[in-house]
């Protein structure tokens, strides 16, 4: 079966709708969302929706932090800018919307895959998998051959041999990678709803879990109108400009 | 070859007759260094092909050469294509028994050649160019080889039953660029294979495709001389001395070696991978077009550098890092064979500027680019041709003579902006009685990337040479530009 691999969707229906479609041209049967469904963008109700829905019909989704937040509220430790995000999605999202959202997992696991927002070793301190030395410490603290994580918004791939070589790796969309079952992977699809690696078009990735084949994607989507929209619903100007230059 | 039903090798559980994954295995080929070939048949097909099954030798618990080694093969040998390559068919992995199947090649691999060094230079001529041009077919498909040496190297006949092609094997050390490289972190030592290995490689540089055509010019060399340029190191500082010190040019082995092979093979054995050939092709284009071969100082060197520029050398490579390095197909995108196919004799003068600026747009933006001048010249099918004009002069001097006056503004140019360049560009008369296949034909041989001609224009026979261009474009594999001439002719 192939997966549909979607992080980080950050309230941007326009970036949402158009991996879905994406995804289902490839002929995926599964999909698997890896958190922060909300903040910085202007629909985190549709797409509260749009998961619920995805779940009734048989799809994984584990919390992620912004997820988190907006169940809690604005926190005086947080920076300005995501305070006010915060407040704004809490006030967005319905008393059964946040119910749902505080209800999901903080990791998932099928079968050798495990599922996780962060990363494997302090799911809810929300460390980030940037570097070889923090994909070491999650792929050692789990017995599970393939770690599906965002969290990261730049694709990226690690991967640790038997012997303990650790090695990363940029990923080019489009061309599939054989996840050679001799390693352990730790796979960081990038951001759907809030790309940073300067390609506005949004990320995901697909896994097809009989060839072991892995493939990133990117999704070009009307990031103008999202961006526009955050601009409509009041959210800082930043917010809105990095839809546009991907940062 | 040994041809007995082999019995299990000590450490290996596999026997003929055992069927792994719907494979069956006849017979017990070859047992290599890292790997155990068998020959197999899957079961309950009616393909014709032949099919080969390599298995890992894993040596006293676990070895990572090994083991990584088969990894990576088993990553990118799916994803190559063509017939410089064996035909992936299946995989099987460390969890079950590890195996790939592919296309088993017939005959022997070019090691058993190297008996007979040193060979006759048409030989090795003949070698060079298939080697070439097929590692230019892998590093298009974003592969640099990384273990180029005889028993990597096998042949196989093209499809159309004339020509021979060869075919790469082993891709264990290789590196793709679009893949991870799970051979990046793994070992402290240089990987490949100690004669062979090009001085990137020893500095631990993996995705050059110049170091490809570093192991074929220690692959000529030997074939022509019966020696090593730099002999079989072992060590980290033997690998190291090739870093300063040159070889013994061919010549001072074999008086015979023509200048122009001691050139290119020279050219491939430079320390700098941007004074070697910048693509694959551009060295199979050398080797089979000898005239062309610019000659320097390298065709004329009777021994080594004198032991002051050794030293020079020495102090050079001491602690010097390598340029971090584009990708292999970028590096042979870079450097583009341009065809201009130019009707000199006949076309109007309106048509063959046009031809020439849009050549020379070309040029400027493709500073890595070679350009071959091409004209044919049309013979009859049948019988002889009178080669001789009226006046007794050659018809085929006199296209060539044409066809240089009718570049002459782009060499200079070339001469003034980037006089490397300008070495670069060569000329060629092919006498064919269809100039459509002749253009074709030699656009295929030679890997040319992109090919410029006149369109037809007005007039009886324009129209039947210009029909020319069409049938080029239809049979191609390469990119064809056909110009027309923007200013209207008067006649």
């Amino acid at each position: 079966m192939k997966l549909a691999l979607i992080t980080d969707l950050h309230a941007n229906r326009e970036a949402v709708e158009a991996v879905l479609a994406h995804a289902q041209s490839q002929g995926c049967g599964q999909h698997v969302f890896l958190g922060d469904y909300v903040g910085y963008g202007a629909d985190p109700g549709w797409v509260v929706d749009c998961l619920q829905a995805h779940l009734a019909d048989g799809a994984v989704a584990v919390l992620g932090n912004h997820d988190a937040a907006a169940v809690q509220g604005p926190q005086p430790t947080m920076v300005p800018d995501a305070r006010e995000v915060v407040a704004w999605t809490h006030q967005q999202l319905s008393l059964s919307q946040l119910d749902f959202l505080s209800k999901l997992p903080v990791s998932a696991r099928d079968g050798d895959r495990l599922y996780v927002h962060a990363n494997a070793y302090a799911p809810t301190a929300w460390g980030y998998v940037t570097a070889r030395l923090d994909a070491v410490r999650s792929m050692h603290a789990t017995d599970a051959r393939l770690t599906f994580c965002g969290h990261v918004h730049e694709p990226l791939l690690f991967h640790l041999s038997s012997t303990g070589k650790v090695g990363d790796f940029t990923p080019v969309p489009g061309v599939p990678i054989p996840l050679s079952p001799q390693r352990q992977w730790l796979v960081i699809p990038g951001s759907a709803g809030q790309p940073r690696d300067g390609n506005p078009a949004a990320c995901y990735a697909t896994f097809d879990t009989v060839s072991g084949d892995l493939t990133y994607h990117r999704v070009p989507y009307d990031h103008e109108a999202a961006s526009a929209k955050v601009v409509a619903a009041g959210l800082p100007q930043r917010i809105a400009q990095r839809l546009i230059d991907g940062h | 070859m040994d041809t007995e039903a082999e019995p299990p090798r000590p450490g290996s559980r596999l026997a003929a007759g055992q069927v792994i994954d719907g494979f069956r295995l006849d017979e017990h080929l070859h047992q290599g260094g890292m790997a155990n070939l068998w020959a197999v048949t899957r079961l309950g097909s009616d393909d014709p092909m032949p099919l080969i099954m390599k298995v890992p030798r894993i040596k006293g618990g676990e070895d990572p050469t090994s083991i990584v080694g088969f990894e990576v093969e088993q990553m990118i040998l799916p994803s190559l294509t063509g017939t410089h390559v064996p035909k992936f068919i299946a995989k099987g992995d460390f969890t079950g028994q590890p195996f790939i199947v592919m296309e088993r090649l017939s005959g022997d691999s070019l090691r058993k050649r190297f008996d007979d060094a040193p060979l006759p230079v048409d030989e090795v001529v003949r070698t060079g160019a298939l080697v070439a041009t097929a590692l230019h077919e892998l590093h298009r498909q974003h592969v640099v080889h990384l273990d180029v040496k005889p028993s990597n190297i096998m042949f196989r006949k093209a499809a159309d039953g004339t020509r021979t092609e060869a075919v790469l094997v082993d891709f264990g050390l290789s590196r793709h660029d679009f893949l991870p490289d799970l051979l990046d972190e793994e070992f402290e030592l240089p990987m490949g294979t100690g004669p062979y290995m090009s001085p990137e490689q020893v500095q631990f540089i993996r995705n050059d495709p110049r170091s490809d055509l570093f192991a074929l010019g220690v692959l000529l060399y030997h074939l022509l001389t019966g020696e090593r340029p730099f002999g079989a190191p072992t060590s980290v500082r033997g690998l190291r001395q090739r870093l300063y010190q040159d070889p013994l040019p061919p010549l001072a082995w074999r008086p015979d070696c023509p200048p122009w092979l001691q050139e290119l093979v020279l050219r491939c054995l430079e320390v700098q991978p941007d004074k070697r050939h910048q693509s694959a092709a551009q060295l199979a284009f050398e080797l089979q077009n000898p005239d062309q071969v610019v000659l320097t100082e390298r065709a004329q060197r009777r021994a080594r550098s004198g032991r002051v520029q050794t030293l020079r050398r020495w102090f050079a490579a001491l602690g010097a890092e390598p340029a971090e390095r584009g990708n292999a197909a970028a590096q042979a995108a870079r450097s583009p064979i341009l065809l201009a196919a130019v009707d000199v004799a006949n076309a109007e003068p309106a048509l063959l500027e046009s031809v020439r600026d849009t050549v020379q747009r070309l040029l400027h933006t493709e500073p890595g680019a070679r350009l071959a001048c091409l004209a044919v010249l049309k013979i009859n099918r049948i019988g002889m041709d009178e080669l001789v004009d009226k006046d007794g002069g050659s018809k085929h001097v006199s296209l060539l003579v044409q066809l240089k006056h009718w570049a002459r503004p782009l060499v200079q140019d070339l001469e003034e902006t980037r006089p490397e360049q300008a070495g670069r560009v060569t000329f060629h008369v092919l006498e064919a009685p269809d100039a459509a296949g002749a253009i074709v034909e030699y656009a295929r041989k030679n890997q040319v990337d992109h090919i410029v001609m006149g369109a037809r224009s007005s007039g009886g026979l324009r129209r039947y040479l210009g029909s020319v261009s069409a049938e080029v474009v239809a049979q191609s594999d390469c990119t064809v530009t056909v110009v027309r001439s923007l200013l209207r002719s008067t006649s």
